[in-house]
Parts: C-alpha cells; structure tokens; sequence
C-alpha cells in the first residue's frame, strides 16, 4: 500500500513538472496546430490523387494526422526528450549510484514519473490540436463514448511500450556514457516506424506487414485505429493483445538490462 | 557602433573562435558523434523518405511530379541547414535565459549575438545541408528544364538568401524568447514548420496560408517564388514573376528588422540570476 501511494506521488510530481511550464505548453499547443495544419494539407492533395488510399478514406486520414499531433508529445515521437536525458545523465555522472539505494524500484519509479507526464501532455497538448483540427477539417471522430475510452486504454498500453523502449535508450549510458546518439538512432527508428511520416497501412507490401508488427506501430497507429474502428481483423481486444505483448517484453529486456548493467558496471565515482 | 565594419570582424572572429571551441568538445565523445552526424543526416532524409513512400503510391502531389518536388525539398532543405548551422543555436536561448547563463556572454568582450549564435555549435547540424544538397542534385539531373544563365545564377541565389531569410527568423526568435523564456518552440513552428511547408507545391495549401507566408512571414520567397520561376510553373496568388529576383532583397530587409528585434530585446533583458 505504501509503494502504491509512493509511486502515485512520483507520478504527481511528473504530471506537475510539467504542468509549470505553461508558456512551453502554449508553444508546444502552437507549433503542434501548424505541423498539423501543414500535414493535413498535403495529406488532401494526396488523398485527392489516391482516393481510399491505405483502406482510409480522406476524413480518416486527417484524422489520423491530428491524433498524431495529440500524441507526438505524449507519446514522444519524435527524437525523445522526457526522462531519458536526466537518467542517461545520473548514470555518467554516478549519481546512479545513490538512485539504487533507495529504497524502490528504478524502473517503476521512472515509469510513474513518465506517466504522469504523460497524462499532463495528454490534457496539455493533446486536446487543443485535437479540437482544432476537427473544427477546421471534417474528421472521422466517433461519436460513442466507449469508442474513446476503449481509445484512452489503447494509448496506455502505447505509453508502456513508449516508456519501456525509452527506458532502453537511457539504459544504454552505462555501456556508452552518453546517451544523445543512441537516442538519436531511437527518434529516427521511431519517427519511421510509428507512422508520422505516412500511416502504417500507406507503407507498401511485405515492407508495411514488417512495420505493422514492430512496437513502433503501437504508439500511434493501434491507437489510431481503435479510435476509427478501422483496427480490421484483428478488432479492439487483439488490439489491446499486441500492444500488451509488446510492452511485456520490452520491459522485460529492460529490467534484465538494468540488472546486468548495475552488476557488471562500476560507477563512476563510486 | 561607431565602427560597424570593426564590428563585423570582430563578431565573425568570436563565432570562429567559439565554435571551434564547441567543435572539439564535442569530438571527445567521438562514439556519440559519429552517430549522432550520421542520425542528422538520416533524421532529414526521413522527410524524403516519406516523400518517396507518397510517390510509390502516386505520380502526383498537387500537380507536381517527383523531381520537381525534390527540386522543392532540396532547396528548402539546403537553405534550411545553411541557417540551422549558423544560426540554430539562437533558437536554444531560452535556456541560457532561463537558468541565467546569459550574463555571462553579457561581460564578454565579443558580439553578444555572435557569441550566441556559437553557442553550443554543433557540426552534426551540417547532415541536414549535405541531405539537402544531395536531393537537390539528384533533381537537378532528373528534372526536364530549358536552362538559361540567369535560371542557373538563381539557384546559388536562393540558397544564400534563403538561408538568410530563415537565419533572420532565428535571430527574431531569440529576440522573441529573451522576452518570452519557456515559448521558445514558439519559433520551430517558423523554423522546422516553415521548412516542412516549403518541400511542397504551394497548389497543396489554401490561400490564406499561402498569404501568410508571402505578405506575414515571408517564407514563400526562400524557395517558392524563385524556383517556381526556374520550374516555369504558374504563381501562387497571381503574384508577379518578377518576385523571382526579390530574395536577396527581402533577405536583407527580414536580417535588418530582425537586428532590430534583437538589439530592443536585449537592451530590455533583466536576468533571473540573483
């Protein structure tokens, strides 16, 4: 009982650290709006050409445009920039050494830290966009509620992966001390695979099947989908399955890592 | 002032000397390096990358085919990384202003806006103007245009000037986040959105953005109006074709205003440091 109200605390502080920075939140609301705005545009001209193209029709391919605006920040998208920098940096400058002395977990504190981030930037930065974009384009938005809550479990599940794949990225400063390339190669495989270039299902042959199966998929795409009800065969529930085996595992290989890591490694200072 | 030429030396001499600085810093991490120069080139070649995916399924975007898109992108690009190797660094001052680091520059004998600009230099910024000329080049081959002295004089024309325009709304920018610390991505909406917006046909976007961009913030005069002009492709909003030749114009216009913002803003900088 005490660990649970422990880690709701940590994820509190998340959730309020970010919730200081107003004048960020604004901005990233702002720059979120034009990118979306941008995209959709050229999203039209190809729909226009290609109408049905990835088995989404034009209001459905706007609306996974602005869904990705709501979750590039929640999700982090793009090149990461939440807890994976302060972690990588606590391991090159041996503080990690008093973090494993505490008494709780490194993973799940981070992780409680990372969702309450998470849920801020959902409120934050997610809903603005999200508005805007309806207002100015004709979106494909459901209209019964289960719809978004089954939505909101399927982002999630998509925050566990995102967290479990970040928590790698920052692992990784024990083997190579600075983390910024690392995390580099991450936003890059990320941005790819998630689908802010172009939805999953627009990718071509067996090269779309591969980037539909990666984890990436699960961060954007699964949630997309269950949103829209255009999830196919595979329907909510599958949905759901794939995004937990995935975050399964990955934080699986994260835990396994860390120990490997906290025995082998020496700290520096220590 | 009294010696803007003295002024100048002086600035490019303290970029030189700041940068290199930075420069070897950063090669002690040589692993992290390599990767992340690398990482920059890919990270940009993505938005080609996701051009190309369109074009697999397409062989036109708003009119346009591959090759003229790429002419677009290239040059955009190009232009782009010539700024955010400059000049980039100005759009991360929100944090020296914020934790208070500015006032070190402040005491210095050296150009504030030159030392800004340096600060934190990173060569793995020039990825993105290699990936840019590198797309540009390979529509140079694959485009079908009459080509005539002034069309080929034009191309080194945009580049510079449109890496001008951009680094002039870099310098706005952190003229922008001396007043308005945390809202520096405020400006990448400018910057990296203005880049993303220019790789298209401007027949992808509605009047009134392209408005904006002509008249508001004149981002359409980096790339679109000069290289439409070489495309021989019709003017967005009935401008006249004689914009072709205003860049340069325009460039020094946005740099002198935004000198302007610059040196109002910093004169009414208050630290946050105790």
């Amino acid at each position: 009982m005490g660990q649970v109200r422990l880690y709701a605390a940590v994820a509190a502080g998340g959730f309020r650290r970010y919730a200081t920075y107003r004048g960020a939140t604004f901005a990233g609301v702002f720059t979120n709006t034009v990118f979306g705005l941008i995209i959709a545009c050229t999203y039209i001209a190809l729909w226009d050409e290609r109408p049905h193209l990835g088995g989404y029709d034009q209001a459905q391919a706007l609306t996974f445009v602005w869904v990705g605006q709501a979750m590039f920040s929640v999700m982090m998208l793009g090149v990461p920039s939440g807890f994976e920098a302060e972690l990588a940096e606590r391991i090159r400058s041996g503080d990690i050494g008093v973090d494993l002395y505490r008494p709780c977990d490194l993973q799940a504190w981070w992780l409680a830290q990372d969702l309450g981030r998470a849920v801020f930037q959902l409120l934050g930065r997610g809903v603005v966009p999200m508005a805007v974009g309806a207002l100015v384009f004709r979106l494909a938005l459901p209209t019964e509620p289960w719809r978004w809550l089954a939505f909101l479990f399927s982002v999630l599940l998509g925050l566990l992966v995102s967290f479990g794949l970040r928590y790698l990225v920052a692992l990784s400063a024990f083997w190579l001390l600075d983390a910024s390339g690392v995390a580099q190669m991450y936003g890059i495989t990320a941005t790819f695979f998630c689908g802010m270039l172009l939805p999953l299902n627009v990718f071509p042959g067996a090269f779309g099947d591969v980037a539909r199966a990666l984890p990436w998929s699960a961060l954007l795409q699964v949630p997309a989908d269950v949103l829209m009800g255009t999830a196919g065969g595979r329907g909510v529930l599958g949905s759901y399955l794939f995004q937990a085996a995935w975050a399964a595992a990955i934080l699986g290989v994260g835990r396994l890592l860390q120990t490997v890591a906290t025995r082998r490694v020496v700290v520096q200072g220590g | 002032m009294a010696d803007p030429i003295g002024q100048v030396r002086a600035g490019a001499r303290a970029f030189r000397m700041i940068s290199g600085m930075w420069i070897r810093s950063t090669l002690t991490y040589r692993a992290s390096f390599a990767m992340t120069t690398v990482g920059n080139f890919a990270l940009t070649g993505l938005e080609f990358v996701g051009i190309l995916l369109m074009f697999s399924q397409v062989d036109r975007l708003g009119g346009y085919s591959l090759p003229e898109i790429a002419f677009l992108y290239g040059t955009a690009g190009a232009a782009f990384g010539l700024a955010d190797l400059f000049a980039g660094s100005l759009g991360r001052l929100g944090t020296r202003v914020r934790d208070g680091t500015l006032d070190a520059f402040l005491v210095r004998p050296a150009p504030v806006l030159a030392q800004v600009a340096a600060d934190r230099f990173a060569l793995r910024r020039l990825g993105r103007v290699v990936q840019g000329l590198a797309v540009l080049g390979w529509s140079l081959l694959a485009l079908d245009v009459a080509w005539t002295p002034v069309k080929v004089l034009l191309v080194p024309v945009l580049l510079i000037s449109g890496g001008a325009i951009f680094s002039a709304v870099f310098m706005a920018g952190a003229a922008f986040q001396i007043v308005a610390q945390d809202a520096a991505e405020v400006q990448n909406a400018a910057t990296f959105g203005g880049n993303a917006m220019l790789q298209y046909p401007p027949t992808v976007f509605g009047d009134n953005l392209l408005r904006g961009v002509t008249f508001v913030l004149p981002l359409a005069f980096v790339n679109w109006l000069p290289a439409l002009y070489i495309l021989d492709r019709p003017y967005p909003l009935d401008l006249p074709r004689s914009l072709a030749f205003a860049p340069p114009l325009v460039a020094a216009a946005c740099l002198a205003a935004a000198g302007l913002a610059w040196r109002a803003a910093l004169r009414a900088y208050r630290s946050t440091g105790s």
